[in-house]
């Protein structure tokens, strides 16, 4: 009998991860905020201190501009630093060095320079952790030319994309979800890594297209599961990284249904969401039989207040709506 | 004082006349209009630059400024090669992608210039971290200013290189300008190293157009640095001889003090160093000047000669951004 595969959660996945590229590689050090003796705020590096000592695994001072800039110095220099800001809110402070330094340093140069520089944080929506702690804000690094973006939504991908973000000559911009951190999911122990730019299908489906990442994709499996309910097929998509972005895998499935729906936890406007829907337009337009349907977060900052704060973002009855709407059914 | 070899104040004179040579003909190709963008002389400040690389060695790292091409001259890059890169050519240090604000040249362990004031004290901090992880005996001196002692990441960096031990050296080059601001207006406590003081960062005031006195002053904390007593703050004093960049005529600079820096030139005192006490016969010093010029000459021939990158070659670096 097959022996069951292990069920880790998410922020375990990524302790593996960090716990296995340490061993494997030497340059690879963290730093951040309260990151080696406390273990994080979430708990993602706890332990570490205890194998790869104080030198390794720094705690840093608030000081997040230049911990964020001295991990992007470290990585010009041959270091493989992984950064962590406690609230990707918070990493509004270090914008300059992810903006102008790490992003356009390998330019600047002229295409030369390596920076292999992780920058990890995480956002969204808590429970009633107010408008400083929980936002979206994964477009900001999206609009930069010279950073990947990723965010896994499931302990196995948040295993696989570290470990290949960590080993990545670029830099990487790395957002988890706080409400993702306890999930469980199953982990392999040995060894992988996940290829930047590939899409995952989490359910597959032939009557409508949901694309999403992040949080989001499992609250978009749920709407679908309860679409099933309804004879209502959907495909939901995780795309695992936003940049690269697996436009293939996309407009293969929306050739397959003709029908989209986006789903993203941040304010609809200035959105990833647009985009993605301005790329199927462009590329997949004779095949769509409704209009492409975005499901986001109001444009406001997140209200503290937790039946408004639910309002604020898209809730699995929205999904569902729009499913419906791009179905033509009530 | 020490006493001093004639080959090294040869080749401390070399540089600084080198880095005269280039920002003066430099500004004459940008007035002809071969040379666009942004570019901010390091006229008036040479000896910074000189006398600190001459104090470190070869495979140490150094960040630079916006007003970067004398630390770059300094820390061994070749003319040739950024001559190409004011005038956008694909032989300039960065392919002609970065232009004067951003010249880099890892091979010679200098980080590149920057644009964003203050910015380079975080990677300097960095760099440094990573030498003191790998345990590879190099010191990182950041070039920094003024302008840049008000801006948060300075103090945010000194913090970290202090509690972290680093094999860092800041350099305040004081010209007392933050791009038209005087050092009086922005700061009630203008002697700024006692910036690092606070910081638990020995910290010390130098003449910075006194190229001998800074170079004393890097070697002896650098090798501070190396028996980690690291970090070490250096204010030099100094003066820029024209505005912020090539098209500011620095109306605001007043007369009696530029006079007054112009009278202590470091080009002249390097000259007189190695006059008298290189014992070099005037007639050497001006041939050394010659041969510089020439080289000038042939860097800016070089540049005008080479191809520029193109469209297809630009898209190939940029295609997964």
């Amino acid at each position: 009998m097959a022996k069951a595969q292990r069920q880790i959660m998410y922020r375990e996945a990524l302790n593996e991860a960090f716990r296995e590229e340490m061993r494997r590689d030497s340059t690879v050090i963290l730093m951040g905020e309260g990151i080696a003796q406390r273990g994080g705020s979430y708990k993602v590096t706890v332990d570490l201190l205890k194998e790869f000592g104080p030198r390794r695994v720094i705690d840093t001072p608030i000081a997040e501009a230049s911990f964020t800039g001295a991990g992007v110095g470290a990585a010009i220099v041959g270091m493989r630093p992984v950064v962590e800001i406690l609230f990707v809110d918070f990493a509004m402070l270090i914008l300059d060095q992810i903006i102008n330094q790490a992003a356009k340093y390998r330019f600047m140069s002229g295409g030369e320079a390596k920076v292999p520089f992780v920058l990890r944080s995480q956002g969204g929506v808590g429970n009633g952790l107010a408008a400083q702690h929980s936002e979206s804000l994964e477009a900001v690094f999206y609009h930069i030319p010279g950073l990947k973006l990723v965010m896994p939504a499931t302990p196995y991908d948040a295993k696989g994309l570290l470990k290949q973000a960590i080993r990545c000559d670029k830099p990487v911009v790395f957002l988890e979800h706080k409400l993702l951190y306890m999930n469980k999911g199953p982990v392999p122990e040995n060894d992988y890594t996940i290829k930047f730019g590939q899409a995952d299908i989490k359910r597959s489906g032939k009557d409508v297209t949901v694309i999403a990442w992040s949080n989001m994709v499992l609250r978009s499996l749920e709407a679908a599961k309860a679409c099933a309910d309804e004879n209502i097929d959907v495909e939901v998509i995780d795309l695992r990284t936003l940049v690269p972005m697996d436009t293939k895998s996309i407009l293969d499935s929306v050739r397959k249904t003709e029908r989209v729906v986006i789903v993203q936890e941040a304010v609809r406007r200035g959105g990833i969401a647009s985009d993605i829907a301005s790329i199927i337009q462009s590329e997949a337009f004779d095949y769509l039989d409704a209009p492409i349907e975005i499901v986001a977060g109001l444009n406001t900052p997140i209200p503290f207040n937790l039946d408004l704060e639910r309002q604020a973002i898209p809730q699995k009855e929205d999904i569902i709506k729009a499913v419906k709407k791009v179905m033509y059914v009530d | 004082m020490s006493s001093y070899s004639k080959k090294f104040l040869t080749d401390l004179y070399k540089t600084l006349y080198t880095i005269r040579v280039f920002e003066s003909r430099s500004i004459q190709l940008y007035r002809q209009g071969l040379i666009r963008g942004y570019f901010h002389p390091y006229l008036g400040e040479e000896a910074i630059a000189t006398g600190a690389c001459a104090a470190i060695r070869p495979d140490d790292y150094i960040a630079s400024t916006h007003r970067g091409h004398g630390h770059c001259i300094a820390k061994g890059a070749d003319v040739k090669n950024m001559v190409a890169e004011l005038f956008g050519k694909k032989t300039g240090y960065c392919k002609g992608l970065g232009g004067s604000m951003h010249i880099a040249d890892l091979s010679k362990g200098n980080l590149g210039a920057n644009a964003i004031v203050g910015a380079n004290l975080p990677l300097g901090v960095g760099a440094a971290l990573g030498s003191s992880l790998k345990g590879d005996d190099k010191v990182t001196i950041v070039f920094t200013s003024d302008g840049a002692s008000n801006n948060g990441v300075f103090c945010e960096s000194l913090n970290l290189a202090a509690i972290w031990n680093l094999p860092l050296i800041v350099i305040i080059e004081n010209n007392q300008y933050a791009v038209s601001t005087s050092i009086n207006e922005s700061a009630r406590e203008t002697n700024l190293y006692k910036r690092g003081e606070a910081y638990g960062i020995t910290s010390q005031q130098i003449d910075g157009n006194d190229v001998l006195a800074v170079y004393e002053t890097v070697r002896e904390t650098a090798g501070m640095c190396r028996k980690g007593k690291g970090p070490i703050l250096i204010e030099a004093i100094t003066y820029r001889h024209g505005g912020h960049h090539v098209n500011d005529p620095g109306a605001y600079m007043p007369k009696e003090k530029l006079d007054y820096y112009m009278s202590i030139d470091p080009i002249k005192r390097g000259r007189t160093y190695l006059l008298d006490k290189g014992k070099a016969s005037e007639n050497e010093v001006t041939k050394l000047e010659e041969q510089i010029e020439d080289e000038m000459d042939q860097a800016i021939d070089f540049a005008k000669s080479s191809a520029a990158l193109s469209f297809d070659e630009f898209v190939t670096i940029v295609e997964d951004y």
